[in-house]
């Protein structure tokens, strides 16, 4: 236990940026930030690096109240959409900014900056100016910054979303590994789903300023506490229509469409529910035992290299179907498709996650 | 593939190119050519040649005016510029005193040039302006009408009052343009308000400080108005500017060649400086 959030919130004004929260976070772990633009990701990372100030309640880190301790004397590095450098300095002064201010011997710095300097491949880059750069290096120098200090939190604010398909790959490839073994915690913001299933480890989504859920990634993405995490975790957007079990029946309600009740689901209690069905287990194709029918309008079809998204309108509901493969469908043509049944989600009148 | 011919395209540009021609080169080629003239008035011309550019050349009075202009622009560059900078850095940047004071600043902006000068004549009165007899009640002899270097120091004071809000506007604007990441980054590295202005502030405030320069070197070298309404170009000649030589010449002694050729002696003066200001400035960003 490390870093502590104690019901820290953050109002301005009047708005809540974050309600009361509450989290512990290991020493030598990568969490992810999982939300919306909006959602209180950079508000979150600011609290916990000390830019901004909590209206209520206290952050401990290694036992000790930081609350008021200002970010400077927090130890901590920061890197953000913007690649943010000073434009005079060179790219060895840029890496070495947060070294100089601590007083530094300068052949430690030159060594610290070196190795910074090669891990991240700038090198060759050290004598020029940020603006000679392209966006990954001035990304990867800005990211040299955040390493070259023994830094007890790095914040990773969407540092990717600037750069290109290509280099994102590149660097995403790279970042758990360039920080793992720090003994550092490790932030990184994302408002992308599949970025937070790449990196797997602990990921925490978050809504209008509230934490929904936290826990190991594939868990949160397997099984969402409640409809919002569901939503908010999954890409394309997950599946949800409103349900009547009775028996071993389920009424959709929307298309007059009726499927049988998987195993998992039978101990329900009869009555209303919310089910939720990740656009994979909606498949052109019946793929298991339990599987219930959805016959509908295509609305649109999106067919990248390996896989096909498909939209269809079932009474009123627009269905989202992702599956390997391409299965091209004319829009406006009537198509079937196959829901596993057995993986839905089933959330109560309050959205929270029943079985 | 035929290529097909439309020449209709020009008379889309036909406007522009009269609107040109009368807005600046007719006027710009009347001076021209009443430049090598020479005239007695009853519309006769003759031809005199490089005449008046050489007397321009020779002329000392002349010569005065554009010692006295160089100063000038110096003196009003080197105050506006570092004070807009430093109000600039130190208007808020957000709240409800943002607009108060942008409105604050854009005022002297906003006041006509005459009336800009006539404020400043009455302020300045000795007996019973506001400034003037402020300043004489401290005990400092003032008389912008009698001592020149009372009469520089006024006119000085209005140009700082009327323009470096300009200044100010500007480099606010380049301000608040810098994200927000970059203080934090600084903030976050313990780096002292000084490193954040020199590292920070200033490389991303080049270019607009650019614009600044260029436009108050060019309005400061071309000032007229305000002057010829506080002193007259006076006591004697001593705030005698170029612009102000310059209409003297053309209206009160009706020397139409001679002025002619001033004028574009003016301009190329005035053309070279920006251009030079302006390469020398941005040389750094092409290395």
């Amino acid at each position: 236990m490390t870093l502590e959030l104690k019901n820290v919130s953050k109002r301005v004004g009047a708005d809540m940026h974050i309600h009361d929260t509450s989290l512990v976070f290991d020493d030598n772990s990568f969490n992810i930030l999982l939300g919306a633009t909006r959602a209180g990701k950079t508000t979150l990372m600011q609290l916990m690096a000390g830019i901004q100030k909590p209206t209520a309640g206290a952050i401990w880190h290694r036992g000790k109240d930081v609350t008021h301790v200002p970010v400077q004397r927090r130890n901590v590095s920061m890197v953000y959409q913007q690649f943010i450098n000073y434009p005079m300095l060179s790219v060895f002064e840029n890496i070495a900014s947060p070294l100089r201010v601590t007083g530094m011997a300068e052949s430690e710095v030159k060594s610290r900056v070196g190795k910074a300097a090669e891990i991240l491949r700038l090198t060759p880059m050290l004598g020029r100016k940020p603006a000679e750069l392209s966006g990954g290096q001035q990304q990867r120098t800005a990211i040299a910054r955040a390493i070259v200090k023994d830094s007890d939190l790095i914040f990773l604010d969407e540092p990717l979303a600037n750069l290109d398909y290509k280099l994102r790959e590149e660097l995403r490839d790279e970042l758990p590994k360039l920080f793992s073994g720090r003994n550092a915690i490790v932030f990184y913001a994302t408002t992308e789903p599949h970025e937070a299933l790449l990196f797997g480890n602990q990921t925490l989504t978050m809504h209008e300023g509230r934490i929904t859920q936290f826990g190991p990634t594939a868990e949160i993405y397997r099984k969402p506490n409640s409809l919002v995490s569901a939503r908010v975790f999954s890409d394309p957007p997950i599946n949800i229509t409103r349900v009547t079990k009775k028996g071993k029946k389920l009424q959709l309600s929307q298309g007059g469409v009726s499927w049988p009740v998987a195993a998992g689901a039978e101990k329900l209690p009869d009555g209303d529910y919310s089910i939720g069905l990740q656009p994979h287990y909606v498949l052109p194709q019946k793929s298991s035992e339990t599987s219930g029918a959805l016959s509908g309008r295509v609305l649109v079809t999106e067919i990248s290299g390996s896989e096909s998204v498909v939209h269809i309108d079932v009474g009123g509901q627009t269905w989202v179907s992702q599956s390997h493969g391409v299965h091209p469908h004319q829009v406006g043509e009537t198509a079937t498709f196959h829901a596993d049944v057995s993986r839905a989600l089933f959330f109560d009148a309050a959205g929270k996650l029943v079985s | 593939m035929n290529k097909t011919f439309n020449n209709k395209a020009w008379w889309m540009v036909l406007p522009v190119f009269l609107v040109v021609a009368f807005n600046a080169l007719v006027p710009l080629m009347t001076v021209v050519n009443y430049s090598v003239q020479e005239t007695f008035g009853n519309n006769e011309f003759f031809w005199s040649g490089t005449i008046w550019f050489k007397q321009l050349l020779e002329n000392d009075q002349i010569r005065d005016s554009l010692g006295r202009q160089i100063i000038f622009t110096a003196v009003a560059l080197l105050i506006q510029v570092p004070l807009g900078l430093t109000i600039a850095l130190c208007m808020p940047r957000k709240g409800p005193w943002v607009s108060v004071c942008l409105v604050l600043m854009a005022l002297p902006l906003l006041v006509p040039w005459n009336v800009v000068g006539s404020m400043w004549n009455i302020m300045a009165l000795p007996d019973i302006g506001l400034l003037g007899r402020g300043i004489n009640a401290l005990g400092i002899p003032y008389n912008y009408t009698r001592d020149p270097a009372a009469a520089w120091f006024t006119v000085v004071l209005m140009d700082v009052w009327h323009w470096t809000s300009l200044v100010v506007l500007l480099c606010y604007a380049g301000l608040v343009s810098i994200p927000d990441a970059y203080y934090q980054a600084a903030k976050i590295d313990g780096a002292r308000p000084w490193a954040v202005f020199r590292y920070i502030q200033l490389p991303k405030l080049k270019h607009v400080l650019t614009i600044a320069i260029l436009l108050r070197f060019m309005d400061s070298f071309m000032i007229y108005t305000e002057v010829i309404v506080l002193t007259g170009g006076g006591p004697g000649s001593a705030t005698k500017f170029l612009s102000i030589d310059l209409v003297q010449k053309a209206l009160g002694g009706f020397d139409l060649g001679p002025a002619a050729a001033f004028s574009i002696v003016y301009f190329l003066i005035i053309l070279l400086a920006s251009w030079l200001f302006y390469t020398l400035m941005m040389r750094n960003e092409a290395n």
